[in-house]
Formats: structure tokens, C-alpha cells, sequence
């Protein structure tokens, strides 16, 4: 035990002493959700707009000019049946749909009152309500003006209504994705980075000569990445929570179980790369290469799995993240639960166990 | 001769056809300064590294402080110190820190490792220096530091790997006093070197010239035997036949 405290003890005086090393582990979780959910957040304040009206008469034609006059909307086309919303919104043409019922102008007449419907897109409820809210003063702007000559009180009742983005533009499916491509990054390439300096540096083999064995040398250098990885995926969950607002409707600790699960996976790949090879660079180029790009491209997390040619569906099946990010996006964006993602967890852990047992025999195996 | 500490016999190491350990044979006294001489590429850092464990032989048998280089690895390395060829303590640890972690994976307790380590830092006159990262340390004082720690668990047999390569005359004399403070403490020391003025300090001497050991005596025997007058002109009459290395 103390020997293990000793070595956990250098490995964390080699992380903090090495400012890149630092930089990478701790800026760039954060550094990376923060950069791209804002841009995509700023991808979607920016309001695309489409009309549905059913009446077309001078009043919906009159909100309409309106709408598109104040700068904040862009007009992004006519709709003519509601079926087309759903299209518009997946290919990610339009964020809001703006529909007018029929006989607008009729109704406000006649009752006083209309209903006008405001659908948005899901994925980001900040932006949505803040697009909907922004919809409706409008609507109610231009009622204000409208009333200054009659005295009679009319009104718009606007009813929002959201609807799911199944386009991944959104910070929802994107931090599951960024969750993946941090552990993939901080666990697998630090720890197959730290080995090999090892290796280089001649210090593996005094490691070796004092009677350490080789799987407490391993056990030494996992531990000190696996917490680390371990506060990079607290900081990442609650970085959006409390920023973006992604909720985490399942199970938290399931979350951080799996995710623990997962920064195992790349850990015991960190150390297979060090056992192929005794070189800083290439175990870094095969950590990014092998590594780092299946996960961003082959996982799920910019290509749906599903539009993949099928050589590469095939190929996805052997990449951790793809299972890791099935089981975020459940746990996080539909609650679920091990009963659902029993499968998924099946097939990490055995993938785990396989690349733990293949690189523990790698390395002690080295010696010989 | 007092008893052997190593023995070795036949003792080879292939790396696919190539022979780069062929079948040595010899032995090294208890409290011996033993010198393993031999060109750049003759397989002296490879048979230092089947005897301590590292490497495992092709074939041939070997002994470590009684214990056998194929079965009792474990127990050889609890029983020697090793100083490998590339200088190698933790550049970006300090002085200190790289005792008291070196301490710590040999299992020494820390009251135990902390006296220790002040007198180590004392002895080696790196007090000033001890919280300074060893990077901007010069060479000799690392080397002398790499030794120390090498030492800190008393080990029987210390192995030297070129340990005083890179360094001027001076420290490298200065080394060699440590070298000998620790055989007067019942140390067996096992070294290799370029430096052939390092072989005259040396009990015994072996020569080994592409895998094989070409001649092992004392110095003075040595240069008795091939009529030379240092132990460079020795060295060179036997190495020159030899087909690796440099030429
Ligand atoms: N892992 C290996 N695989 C293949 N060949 C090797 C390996 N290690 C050493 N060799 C070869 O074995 C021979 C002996 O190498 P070794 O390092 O033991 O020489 P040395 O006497 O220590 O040389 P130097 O004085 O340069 O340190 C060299 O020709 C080297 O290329
Ligand atoms: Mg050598």
C-alpha cells in the first residue's frame, strides 16, 4: 500500500508539473463544451423561421411582415401542411414554425380572439422559449398598434409548442459525444503517453528492477487518470447542467457508474498502445488515429450510425464510444434506466475485461 | 575466493538469429569491483539486463545472490541495486522527491526514508538543491544521485550500467570514491564502462568482444598477459578483431 502511495503520489507530481499535460486534462473539457455549445447556441438564436397560414387575409400577412421586419427573423420558407414541420426541423432548415389557424382574421373579428401557433424546436428549451417569448411580443406589438384606432379588445392567443430536434445540432446529443471524445482523449492517450515517457526515459526499467510488479506498475499508473477522468466527467455534466441547461433525467450515479465503466475501456486501450510500442509520438499519432478519430466519426456523435455506409455500421460495432454514448444519451436525455441499457453495458464491460487481460499479458509479457 | 555472488555459465541471449549474448561464463566474488568491459554493440547492457531480471536468456544458466535468473526473478531484484545506461531518475521530480518515491516503491517507512534521505542529500552535498527539479541539475550530480538512490534499499549487488558516461575526468573520479565507499560497506559491484582508465580500478576485468568473453583477469594480470602498458592497449589489441560496434 505504500509503495502504491509513492507511485500515485509521482504520477500526480508528473501531471502537475507538466504544463501541457495539465492544460490538456483540465482546460480542455471545459474549454470544449463551453466553445461549441455556445456556437451551437448561436446557431440556433439565430431564428429561421417558417410560415404555415391557413388563412392567408391581411392580418396574418400583416404579422408576418412584421415578424420578419424586426431583424431577429429570418424567413426560411411557406409550409403547407403541418407534416412538414417535423422535415424542416430534422434537416435543420428551420427552428421555428409559425402557423396561423384558418379564417385568422375571421376569428378575431368575430371573437375576439385567434390562435396562432408557435413550434420550435426542442433540442435547446432555453432557446426555445426565449424564440417563442420573442414571437409573442411581436404578435402582441402589432395587436397594440392595431387597437389605438377600435376600441375594441381583441387578442392573439399564441400557443407554443415544441418539438424534438431529431438533427444533432443540439448541446443535448452533443454532450454525450464530448463526454466520450474527453475520457477517450484524457484516459487512453494520457496513460499511453505517460508509459512510453517511461519507456524513453529508461525509468520503466528501474520500475522493473525494483520488485514492483508489472501489474502494480499498471495499477499505479491507471488509478491516477481513472480520478481524474472521473472529475473531468463530473465537470462536463454539471458544466451543462448549469450552463446549458442539460438536464440529467436518469439516474446520476448510473451515469457516472457507466462513465467509470467507459474510462476503464480507454484506460486498458492506453495501455495496449504502450505495450506495442516504446515511443512518446506514436503511441500519441495511434491514440489520435486509432483512437480518438472512431470515436468522434465512427461512434454516432457527428454521423448517425444509421446513414453510415454498412462497412462502417459493421466497424462502428467495435468502437467503445458508440455503446458509451448510446448509454449517456439514454441515461441523460430519456431517463433511462440498466434495464434498458443492460446490453449496451454487457458489451463495454466485455470489451473492457478483453483489452484489460489482452494488455496486462502484453506487458508483463514484454519482459520476457 | 569468497563465494560468488554471480555465476554465470553459458549464459546466452538470441534476439531472432542474432547472437547477442554468446554463451559467457564467469563469476563474481563477494565485495568485488567487477568490471564488464566491451565495445559499443559487444552485448554487455544485454547480459546485465538477463542478470537482473529484466530480460529473460535464451539459454545457458545463472545465478544472482543465489537465486536462479529464469524461476526467482522477484527475490533477485529485492537483492541488487541497478543503475541503468540511460541516466534515469525522474527529471521533473526533485531531488528529494525522487528519493523519497525510489524509497517508497522498495518499501522502505517513511521515518526510515526520510533520515535516509536527509543524509543522502547531505552526503551528496545537494541540500541546497533538494527542492529544485533534477532537469536543471548537471549530469554528475545526477548520476551520483541515481547511484545513491540505487543503494537505498542496502541491496547486496549493485549493478552499473555506464554510469559515469558523458562526464569530465573529475566527477568521474569522484564517483568512483562513492563506487568504493560502498564496496568498504561489503557492496559487490558489477559495472560496465567505455573508460578504460575506469577498468585499472576495477578487481577484475572482463573483456567481452562480440558476445563473448575475450579475456577476464585482474588488471595487472591482464596487461602482464598481453604485454601492454595500460589497460587501453589491452583492450585494443582485443577489440580490434571484433565485427561490431563502430566499424
Ligand atoms: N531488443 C533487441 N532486439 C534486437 N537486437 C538487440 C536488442 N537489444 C540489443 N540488441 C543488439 O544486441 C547487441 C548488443 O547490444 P547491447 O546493448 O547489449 O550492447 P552494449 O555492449 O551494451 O553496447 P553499448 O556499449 O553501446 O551500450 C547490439 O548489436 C544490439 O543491436
Ligand atoms: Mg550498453
Amino acid at each position: 500500500m505504500k509503495r502504491f502511495i509513492a507511485f500515485v503520489r509521482k504520477e500526480f507530481y508528473h501531471i502537475v508539473r507538466d504544463r501541457r499535460t495539465a492544460a490538456i486534462l483540465f482546460g480542455m473539457p471545459i474549454l470544449q463544451l463551453l466553445l461549441f455549445g455556445y456556437a451551437i447556441r448561436n446557431e440556433v438564436s439565430e431564428v429561421r423561421t417558417g410560415i404555415l397560414d391557413m388563412s392567408h387575409d391581411t392580418v396574418t400577412e400583416a404579422i408576418t411582415d412584421k415578424l420578419f421586419s424586426s431583424g431577429t427573423f429570418i424567413f426560411a420558407g411557406n409550409l403547407q401542411s403541418e407534416k412538414e414541420i417535423a422535415p424542416a426541423f430534422a434537416a435543420g432548415r428551420m427552428n421555428e414554425v409559425v402557423v396561423f389557424e384558418p379564417d385568422f382574421a375571421g376569428r378575431l373579428q368575430k371573437d375576439g380572439v385567434a390562435r396562432m401557433q408557435v413550434v420550435t424546436d426542442g433540442s435547446d428549451p432555453n432557446v426555445s422559449r426565449i424564440v417563442t417569448g420573442y414571437t409573442q411580443a411581436v404578435v402582441s406589438d402589432y395587436l397594440a398598434e392595431q387597437a389605438d384606432g377600435s376600441a375594441r379588445q381583441v387578442g392573439v392567443e399564441a400557443v407554443p409548442l415544441m418539438m424534438f430536434n431529431p438533427s444533432l445540432k443540439s448541446v443535448y446529443l452533443f454532450v454525450p459525444g464530448l463526454m466520450a471524445m474527453i475520457l477517450m482523449l484524457v484516459s487512453a492517450l494520457m496513460t499511453s503517453i505517460s508509459i512510453t515517457r517511461e519507456k524513453e526515459s529508461g525509468t520503466m526499467e528501474l520500475l522493473l528492477v525494483s520488485s514492483l510488479r508489472p501489474v502494480q506498475i499498471i495499477v499505479g499508473k491507471v488509478v491516477p487518470y481513472l480520478l481524474l477522468s472521473f472529475v473531468n466527467v463530473v465537470t462536463v455534466v454539471s458544466l451543462a447542467y448549469f450552463v446549458f441547461g442539460v438536464p440529467c433525467r436518469g439516474n446520476v450515479a448510473l451515469l457516472f457508474a457507466e462513465s467509470l465503466l467507459f474510462i476503464m475501456t480507454a484506460l486498458s486501450l492506453g495501455i495496449m498502445i504502450s505495450t506495442i510500442t516504446n515511443s512518446q509520438q506514436v503511441a500519441m499519432m495511434v491514440s489520435l488515429a486509432g483512437l480518438l478519430l472512431p470515436t468522434v466519426l465512427l461512434s454516432g456523435f457527428i454521423f448517425p450510425i444509421h446513414s453510415m455506409a454498412w462497412p462502417l455500421q459493421v466497424i462502428s460495432n467495435i468502437i467503445p464510444a458508440r455503446w458509451y454514448l448510446v448509454i449517456v444519451r439514454g441515461i441523460m436525455l430519456k431517463g433511462a434506466g440498466i434495464a434498458v441499457l443492460w446490453k449496451e453495458t454487457l458489451t463495454l464491460l466485455v470489451m473492457t475485461v478483453l483489452f484489460m487481460a489482452a494488455s496486462v499479458r502484453k506487458f508483463s509479457e514484454r519482459l520476457q | 575466493m569468497a563465494e560468488a555472488v554471480i555465476q554465470t555459465e553459458k549464459l546466452t541471449r538470441k534476439f531472432g538469429s542474432f547472437t547477442a549474448v554468446d554463451e559467457i561464463s564467469f563469476s563474481v566474488a563477494s565485495g568485488e569491483i567487477f568490471g564488464f568491459l566491451g565495445a559499443n554493440g559487444a552485448g554487455k547492457t544485454t547480459a546485465m539486463k538477463m542478470l537482473t531480471g529484466l530480460l529473460a536468456p535464451t539459454s545457458g544458466e545463472a545465478t544472482v545472490a543465489g537465486f536462479d535468473v529464469y524461476r526467482e526473478t522477484e527475490s533477485i531484484r529485492r537483492n541488487i541495486g541497478y543503475m541503468s545506461q540511460r541516466f534515469s531518475l525522474y527529471d521533473d521530480l526533485t531531488p528529494r522527491e525522487n528519493i523519497r518515491f525510489f524509497g517508497g516503491i522498495y518499501g522502505l517507512g517513511s521515518s526510515e526514508l526520510r533520515e535516509k534521505g536527509e543524509r543522502l542529500l547531505d552526503s551528496l552535498d545537494l541540500q541546497e538543491s533538494a527542492d529544485t527539479r533534477l532537469a536543471a541539475l548537471p549530469l554528475g550530480w545526477k548520476q551520483k544521485l541515481a547511484f545513491s538512490v540505487a543503494l537505498l534499499h542496502e541491496p547486496k549487488l549493485i549493478f552499473l550500467d555506464e554510469p559515469t558516461g558523458g562526464v569530465d575526468p573529475v566527477t568521474r573520479r569522484r564517483f568512483w570514491d562513492m563506487i568504493y565507499d560502498a564496496t568498504d560497506r561489503g557492496v559487490t559491484v558489477f559495472v560496465t564502462t567505455h573508460y578504460m582508465d575506469e577498468a585499472e580500478y576495477c578487481d577484475r576485468v572482463s573483456i567481452m568482444v562480440d558476445g563473448r568473453i575475450a579475456a577476464l583477469d585482474t588488471p595487472a594480470m591482464l596487461k602482464k598477459q598481453f604485454a601492454a602498458e595500460t589497460m587501453n592497449e589491452v583492450f585494443i589489441q582485443l577489440a580490434r578483431p571484433a565485427k561490431r560496434g563502430e566499424g
